[in-house]
């Protein structure tokens, strides 16, 4: 029993079918890949998992509880935070107020919802801005910062909320290639030592067959092919789907 | 305004020239009690507006509900002058704490533009409500209770009573604002939809701070309406084409978003208001629109918003290069 269960989903925007019975399972503290050709639906199936909108069939399960109809928030505080394919970040704020803005909201803490930031909330965002790279940036707006590093920020605010589970949408795109290697690192380092499940699109193959200990491949809204990166590394279908054959 | 010395000396000298004001100039009390009506207006016009991006054009809707649930306070309490005057605005706040919560819950649903138009059908139905309801006067209005003490003492009570809510007001936001409320909402505003991706109760943090708003509107409103002495529904009370728009118009002119920004815009609004109608009787609402195409035009940021965006250095936007934190990694 994976921590997070997708069995049959299905998932139709008017007649064009996005998802179509796609099933996966992603077993606690593994780095999983999640790969496909442009709108096989990768960012669709994202989209249903996190609760943006309802599934028309099947269910999804994360630590064994039902979240197919759970509304966005509620999922998030689950544990379960995804980052968007389009970055998104608070851009009239500063780096470091993104990140302290970025901490699990259980009610327990409302109470320091009229009080000052806790010392420790900003100790541990300095750190992990420290860690991707931005700390000699963090009283910049967000917005200034170009793509990559607001990419970057937003992976740091992502850990700032003490995830269990993560949900990356193209981590690498329009990061610099050195930039990349080390992003790699730290991605498995977050695996590692935070315990911190990874699904990952990517359409950067290097990086996903590296990183990734299990993929999972969709086209055309279906469930294409699966297994360790060398078996789809050679299989013929993922490759004719790439290469546009059909 | 760098040390907290100097903060402090900076916010006493304020304290003390406002308390003196109606010694100095005896003769402006009125207006001056109405310098601190319009900075409430855009301190707490600019909570939503500025600090959470939602702009609300109905805004007016509390101070006219407080204004009235003072009223009806002062008029059926059958207390003395001041016990139904205190009552009377401690009603009136809550009453209007409790209109925002409950069309908070429908009407922050919506965004944007249509947030906008939404809260400005709000403005206008209060209106057209209130002056058709017999129990509060309906069209022909409601008069307040005659101020007891000798003549004069009524204009200096109304200035301080006025300038204690501001005083208020200006200390309770900065504080709000340094927290963990002031980042919600600013988050609320940059990036909705990111804010409720990171799990964020955003509808709970918006609907507080309209209740915030809210509050400090029904206060003022009860205060006003006795200042003025007669509450008609659209003159008075649910004024969206005056004080409704001014409140928005002050925010923009200081800059939105900012915690001094709505104080400077209405110093700076009312002053030029009130030379306006000395100087300019006659045209004073050509020059009043006039300023407003030049603030819209010149000014999109405000005041301060213009500076921070000029010199963000001054205002803490550098890269710092000089500390390291004490551990890196996690």
């Amino acid at each position: 029993m994976g921590i997070l269960e997708v069995k049959g989903v299905r998932k139709t925007f008017g007649g064009v079918i996005a998802n179509s019975d796609i099933s996966l399972s992603v077993p606690e503290g593994k780095i999983i890949g999640l790969i496909g050709p442009n709108g096989s639906g990768k960012t669709t199936l994202f989209n249903s998992i996190v609760g943006y909108h309802p599934i028309d069939g099947g269910s999804i399960r994360f630590l064994a509880r039902e979240i197919s109809r759970l509304r966005v928030p509620q999922i998030a505080r689950l544990g379960l935070i995804r980052t968007f394919q389009q970055t998104r970040i608070y851009g009239k704020m500063s780096c470091l107020q993104n990140m302290q803005i970025s901490v699990p909201q259980t009610l327990q803490r409302w109470g320091l919802v009229m009080n000052k930031i806790p010392a420790e909330d900003t100790e541990r965002a300095e750190g992990l801005l420290e860690f991707v790279g931005l700390y000699a940036k963090r009283h910049l707006f967000a917005g200034d910062l170009s793509f990559g590093q607001q990419k970057l920020l937003e992976f740091a605010m992502a850990l700032m909320i003490r995830p269990r589970m993560l949900l990356l949408d193209e981590p690498t795109a329009g990061i610099n290639p050195t930039l990349i290697n080390a992003l790699i690192s730290r991605l498995r380092r977050v695996s590692t030592e935070l315990g911190i499940t990874l699904l990952v699109i990517e359409h950067n193959m290097r990086v996903i067959m590296d990183l990734a200990e299990y993929i999972y491949c969709l086209a055309h809204g279906e469930l294409l092919a699966e297994g360790k990166p060398e078996t789809i590394q050679n299989d013929q279908r993922v490759v004719d789907a790439y290469l546009g054959a059909h | 305004m760098s040390t907290p010395i100097m903060r402090t000396l900076f916010y006493a000298s304020v304290v003390l020239l406002a308390l003196a004001a109606p010694l100095l100039a005896p003769a402006f009390k009125t207006q001056m009690a109405f310098l601190w009506v319009m900075i409430v207006f855009a301190l707490s016009w600019d909570i939503l507006g500025g600090q959470m991006g939602y702009n609300s054009f109905g805004n007016i809707l509390f101070f006219g509900v407080g204004m009235y649930a003072c009223a009806i306070v002062q008029r059926d309490s059958g207390l003395d002058y001041f016990p139904a005057l205190y009552v009377g605005m401690v009603t009136g706040a809550m009453v209007a704490v409790g209109f925002a919560a409950v069309l908070g819950s429908g009407m922050l649903g919506l965004r944007g533009h249509y947030f906008a138009i939404g809260t400005l059908g709000l403005g206008i139905a209060a209106g057209e409500f209130a002056s058709g309801w017999d129990y509060i006067g309906a069209g022909s209005g409601l008069l307040t209770p005659l101020f007891p003490g000798e003549i004069g003492g009524r204009e200096t009570f109304f200035y301080y009573l006025m300038f204690a809510i501001a005083a208020m007001t200006f200390p309770v936001l900065r504080w709000l604002y340094a927290g963990r409320f002031g980042l919600t909402i600013n988050a609320i505003r940059d990036d909705e939809d990111k804010a409720e991706a990171m799990g964020i109760h955003t509808t709970l943090y918006k609907t507080a701070a309209w209740c915030t708003s809210a509050f400090f509107l029904g206060l003022t409103g009860a205060v006003v309406g006795n200042m003025i002495g007669f509450i008609d529904p659209r003159d008075v009370a649910f004024t969206g084409a005056t004080y409704g728009v001014w409140m928005i118009l002050m925010a923009i002119l200081g800059g939105k978003g900012t915690l001094w920004g709505p104080v400077i815009g209405a110093v700076v609004f009312h002053v030029t208001q009130q030379l306006f109608w000395t100087y300019l009787l006659g045209w004073q609402r050509v020059a009043l629109g006039l300023l407003i195409v030049i603030i819209v035009v010149f000014f999109p940021l405000g005041i301060l918003g213009w500076a921070r965006e000029r010199w963000p250095e001054r205002f803490g936007h550098k890269v710092q290069q000089d500390l390291k934190p004490v551990q890196g990694g996690k």
